[in-house]
């Protein structure tokens, strides 16, 4: 799957993101997702006749805030800007969004790169409005006819521009990957792919190795997830390679990604070049940005997902691994702190809590919670505390490690505390060597052919028997205790 | 009956008349006069009725909603209208009815006003001689072979005709001034943002802008006092306190200083006109007004800088005709071929020729020569307006170079165009600008006198075309339709 | 001057279906009108700020608050065409 060494891919990916106004860009409208179609529009977001724009002062408070944590200029004066194109789904004909006065400009995301990490350029960042949604009555290549849904028409989006500085599919899937994570950690976008929240176009030229001036570039759309990001793009970097390698020209165009199938298709014929008509909105003015306000945005930035995961590295003592999976989302990582925070510090030298309250996170609550669905975490039913509490029932003793792992699903599903489970359902390992005693007489005497095989030198059969004491106590007895129990007992028989 | 607004009230509250008497009369003359002058697209009697007997109970109980209650007004169909069809003139809109009022109509409404129905126009606003509706033409009430100027021309001659005791219309580059000019009625472009353009069908939106047609300047100020004001549904609109229009008119114009300038007195301008507009000044002078003279050196472009602005801005506000949310939709084989048939269709020849000169003046390569040069221009015209302005109150000058024309005179585009030469300045800058009646040509036609004034300077405007009014006798003349 | 070429491309972009004839008239009447539109070249606009809006109004936002949508039937009552709760529009043939 990797493209020829000779060639170099260049990748610049153009990101739309979904803001999470509670209205959309230019008008009062709800944004929920899923209300039946065209039941969430207006005059002003179905393009009506006489209709006019108000910009959504939150949609450009998170634009900052965006542009900030990507370390942008945030220009002192923006404006928006008409962009001509004729889609059925576009009301007006015309994109109210960003062109020679952006709102952000020149930043960088960092991504990690072969255990190394890479600065990826950003050149630009703007506010539009999204378009609806189209349905065909069948395929696209059949309908007969195309439905309209307007719901999502207007909606606030962000567009990110980076440099052609990504050299890999695997890289352009990580720049994605990375930013996703940012902004949700900045509570602008819900990085929701499925649902179309986070959205990605990207450009890839080739170029023999060692050329300076870029290849002819392709732009190709409709790479909806992380997956598809790698493997459009490796399609594409092998298609133009093998067109080159054979001395093709590379067409400048737009190819459309066909998930399902596995290959790009050019989608628009390359005589009809795009003539977009921009100029400047006239009715909006355009925005004077308030040092102040910017400097209150910058103010209240949260940690970044990078810079967090650094720190539960050298903090907490937990492996790489465990820090990036513990920082997918703001939330995550406030409920691994919060937990670490009500369990207290580790007894003596140890400092073994923090790295176990990663491993309960890592197999038992992301095995139920999306770790990146921020209202899910903070939703959960077992909170830090709570997680804090079974985890202490474990450490003294109280329950084995097995019987935790069914009083966690236990608390997931009442919403009760570890001990109240442990307390009703009499889930206390069985400590008292008087009772165990006892129950390893009988099981003992209900097995005499295992007894025979330990005499005989078979050491497995040990095993055997513990498992059925186990069994007998309903798996509460202290596995040490049983042990040490049996083996005195064998050795007097 | 037909009254200025001002005495229908004075009477109402009398109770010498009623408002359902009023509307009733108005009614009664547009269906025994319209069909020769062509004012209406659209008539709503029920609506006014309605409208009209709700106000006589609040005037009966005392609590009129204000001086325009019981008013029946008339409305440029480029007005949003909830429930009533808005139609822009346009076979592409014959059918469309907006679910939401414009701001404006939602205040006229607040303020108790009885809205009779909605007045012919060039198609969405593209013209000077309401020749080019989709529907009929209509005539001017002085002369009914000649135009009555546009694209407003509906609700002027609704006015000057006795249909409608007061109306609205939208100037874009003279489309209330010019047609109140040569229908003999006052007619007020305010400064652009004092009025929300918010349901106003948009033309050309860095230029569009509302306002008033009246029989008489106090009308004048009644229906601009009623519509002006900040909306937080148009971001262009500006928040400013909206002063007392009626209380500023009686302050006369002693003091003031007019400027005159030179570049509105142009070779080939009709001399009645301005044989009537210099003694216009000349008045002004005797009621202790100063005249000097200005210089507007830019005004000579502003045509061509209009002539590329309005169809850039145009070719955009109309691109969402397309067949496919409302509107007409002529059938075709796929997506394509349905928007460019409904388009080709739905638009009259003088939309089509704006939209496609817009759309090459905005297309790639042609940006900078076209668009970015046409709105510099535009600073340059502000810029003179402002050095103007440091010198004198108000600028005094013809509204047009000619008096109405004859329907069909104009064939050619280009001196159609060439009527607007006096108003257009004023879009360009934003200032606003009246038009005032000063006298009748040797045919019996209009004559009208600009006044324009600084930004938010309407009250000035009122004020000095009020003093003009009273000192002359022109209000007097009305045209014999019946 | 406007040629053929130049017509067809704005005809094109802004969905105009306009006959042989009509477009050459319409070719003739652009470069008339472009022709005295022309003597803007006359003036000097050397470091002038274009003019977008008349207003010096900046800054205009709205708080991110919901206001009711409009009824779906208010909305799809003036569709051309509509299935059930959307608007309906020939096939899509990619240009
Ligand atoms: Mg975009
Ligand atoms: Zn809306």
């Amino acid at each position: 799957m990797t493209t020829p060494d000779r060639y170099e891919v260049v990748i610049g990916l153009e990101v739309h993101a979904q803001l999470r106004t509670k209205s959309k860009m230019f008008c009062g409208c709800t944004t929920t997702f899923g209300a039946p179609p065209n039941s969430q529009t207006c005059p002003v977001c179905q393009g009506m006749p006489g209709v006019l724009p108000v910009v959504n002062r939150r949609a450009v408070e998170f634009g900052i805030r965006t542009a900030l944590a990507f370390s942008c200029r945030v220009n002192p004066a923006c404006r928006f800007a008409r962009k001509h194109y004729y889609y059925p789904d576009m009301p007006k004909n015309y994109q109210i969004s960003q062109y020679e006065e952006p709102l952000a400009e020149d930043g960088f995301l960092e991504i990690e790169v072969d255990g190394g990490s890479r600065k990826i350029g950003i050149q630009r960042l703007h506010l539009e409005e999204d378009v609806g949604k189209l349905l065909h009555e069948g395929t696209l290549e059949t309908a007969q006819a195309s439905l309209v849904d307007f719901n999502r028409s207007g909606v606030a989006l962000m567009e990110t521009v980076s440099r052609p500085e990504l050299c890999s599919p695997e890289e352009a899937a990580a720049y994605l990957r990375a930013f996703r994570a940012v902004l949700i950690f900045l509570e602008v976008c819900d990085g929701n792919m499925e649902e179309g929240s986070l959205r990605c176009d990207a450009n890839i030229s080739l170029r023999p190795r060692g050329q300076t001036e870029l290849g002819t570039k392709v732009e190709i759309k409709n790479l909806n997830s992380f997956r598809n990001v790698q493997r459009a793009l490796e399609f594409e970097a092998r298609r133009q390679a093998q067109a080159l390698d054979v001395g093709e020209r590379i067409v400048q165009e737009t190819r459309l990604w066909e998930a399902d199938r596995g290959y790009t298709r050019s989608m628009r014929s390359k005589e009809f070049a795009h003539d977009y008509r921009y100029f400047p909105e006239p009715d909006l003015v355009p925005l004077r940005l308030d040092r102040a306000w910017v400097d209150e945005i910058r103010a209240a930035l949260p940690e970044l997902p990078r810079a967090r995961r650094q720190r539960f590295v050298t903090q907490y003592g937990v492996p790489a691994y465990d820090a990036e999976v513990l920082t997918q989302s703001r939330a995550l990582a406030d409920y691994y702190e919060a937990s670490v925070q009500a369990w207290g510090p580790s007894p003596g030298n140890r400092g073994d809590r923090p790295k176990t309250v990663s491993n309960w996170i890592m197999s038992e609550l992301l095995a139920a919670l999306p770790g990146d669905d921020e209202l899910a975490i903070q939703r959960s039913p077992i909170t830090p505390a709570r997680l804090a509490g079974l985890l202490r029932l474990i450490e003294d003793g109280t329950i084995s490690g097995k019987i935790a792992k069914d009083v966690f699903q236990k608390m997931l599903a009442s919403g009760d505390d570890a001990a109240a489970i442990v307390g009703r359902e009499g889930l206390t390992q069985v400590a008292d060597e008087a009772a165990l005693s006892q129950i390893i007489v009988s099981v003992m005497a209900a097995n005499p052919k295992a007894i025979d095989d330990f005499k005989r030198g078979k050491k497995e059969a040990k095993g055997a028997l513990v498992g059925q004491v186990m069994k007998a106590t309903g798996g509460k007895a202290n596995p040490a205790l049983v042990n040490r129990l049996l083996e005195d007992k064998l050795s007097k028989t | 009956m037909h009254r200025p607004i001002h005495e229908l009230t004075d009477a109402y509250r009398r109770g010498d008349l009623t408002p359902t008497a009023v509307a009733e009369s108005y009614l009664a003359r547009i269906a025994a006069l319209d069909e020769r002058v062509g004012a209406y697209l659209t008539v709503v009697r029920e609506h006014a009725l309605a409208a009209a007997q709700e106000s006589e109970r609040r005037w009966r109980a005392g609590a009129p909603l204000g001086p325009l209650d019981g008013a029946p007004l008339a409305l440029k169909d480029v007005l949003c209208t909830r429930g009533v069809r808005t139609t822009c003139g346009s076979k592409m809109l014959e059918a469309f009815v907006p679910p939401y009022d414009a701001t404006v109509v939602e205040r006229l409404r607040a303020a108790g006003a009885v809205v009779l129905g909605k007045t012919n126009l060039d198609e969405f606003a593209m013209g000077s001689s309401t020749e080019h509706s989709a529907f009929h033409p209509t005539r001017n009430p002085w002369d009914l072979s000649r135009v009555p100027g546009g694209s407003s021309g509906g609700s002027a001659a609704a006015v000057a005709g006795g249909l409608a005791a007061g109306a609205f219309g939208s100037d874009t580059g003279g489309s209330i001034r010019q047609p109140a000019a040569f229908c003999g009625v006052v007619g007020m472009k305010p400064t652009y943002g004092r009025v929300s353009r918010y349901g106003l069908v948009a033309l050309a939106s860095s230029l569009d802008q509302i306002g008033p047609f009246a029989q008489d300047v106090e009308d004048t100020a009644l229906l601009l006092g009623a519509i002006a004001g900040h909306d937080r549904r148009d971001s262009t609109s500006i928040a400013a306190p909206v002063p007392d229009y009626m209380a500023e008119l009686p302050r006369g114009v002693d003091g003031l200083t007019l400027g005159l300038p030179d570049e509105y007195f142009i070779d080939g301008m009709d001399p009645e006109v301005e044989r009537a507009v210099r003694q216009a000044i000349d008045v002004l002078r005797g009621l202790g007004a100063r005249i000097e003279r200005v210089s507007l050196p830019t005004t000579r472009h502003s045509l061509a800088a209009y002539y590329i602005i309005l169809p850039a801005e145009a070719s955009s506000n109309l691109a969402r005709y397309d067949g496919v949310k409302y509107g007409l939709r002529v059938p075709g084989r796929d997506l394509v071929e349905m928007e460019s048939r409904t388009r080709a269709a739905g638009f009259g020849a003088e939309v089509r020729r704006r939209i496609m000169l817009g759309t090459y003046a905005l297309s790639a390569g042609y940006y900078d020569a076209y668009y970015g040069k046409a709105q510099s221009v535009r600073t340059l015209v502000r810029r003179e307006f402002g050095a103007a302005f440091a010198r004198v109150d108000l600028i005094v000058a013809p509204t047009t170079p000619n008096v109405a024309f004859k329907h069909g005179e104009k064939e050619d585009p280009l001196s159609m165009y060439l009527n607007d030469v006096f108003t257009i300045p004023g879009n360009l800058s934003g200032i606003p600008g009246v038009s005032v009646p000063c006298g009748f040509s040797g045919a019996g036609l209009p004559i009208g006198l600009q006044i324009l004034g600084r930004p938010l300077d309407e009250a000035r405007v009122l004020r000095a075309a009020y003093a003009y009014e009273k000192a002359t006798p022109w209000r007097a003349r009305r045209p014999e339709l019946a | 001057m406007i040629d053929r070429k130049d017509v067809e491309h704005a005809a094109r972009l802004t969905r105009l279906a306009l006959t042989e004839a009509e477009l050459e008239r319409m070719r003739e009447q652009l470069n008339s009108i472009l022709a005295h539109l022309d003597t803007l070249r006359l003036v000097d606009t050397t470091g002038v700020e274009p003019t977008s809006h008349a207003v010096d109004v900046v800054n205009v936002m709205r708080e991110d608050e919901v206001e009711p949508c409009f009824p779906q039937d208010a909305m799809l009552g003036n569709a051309p065409d509509r299935s059930g709760e959307f608007f309906r529009v020939p096939r899509i043939i990619e240009e």
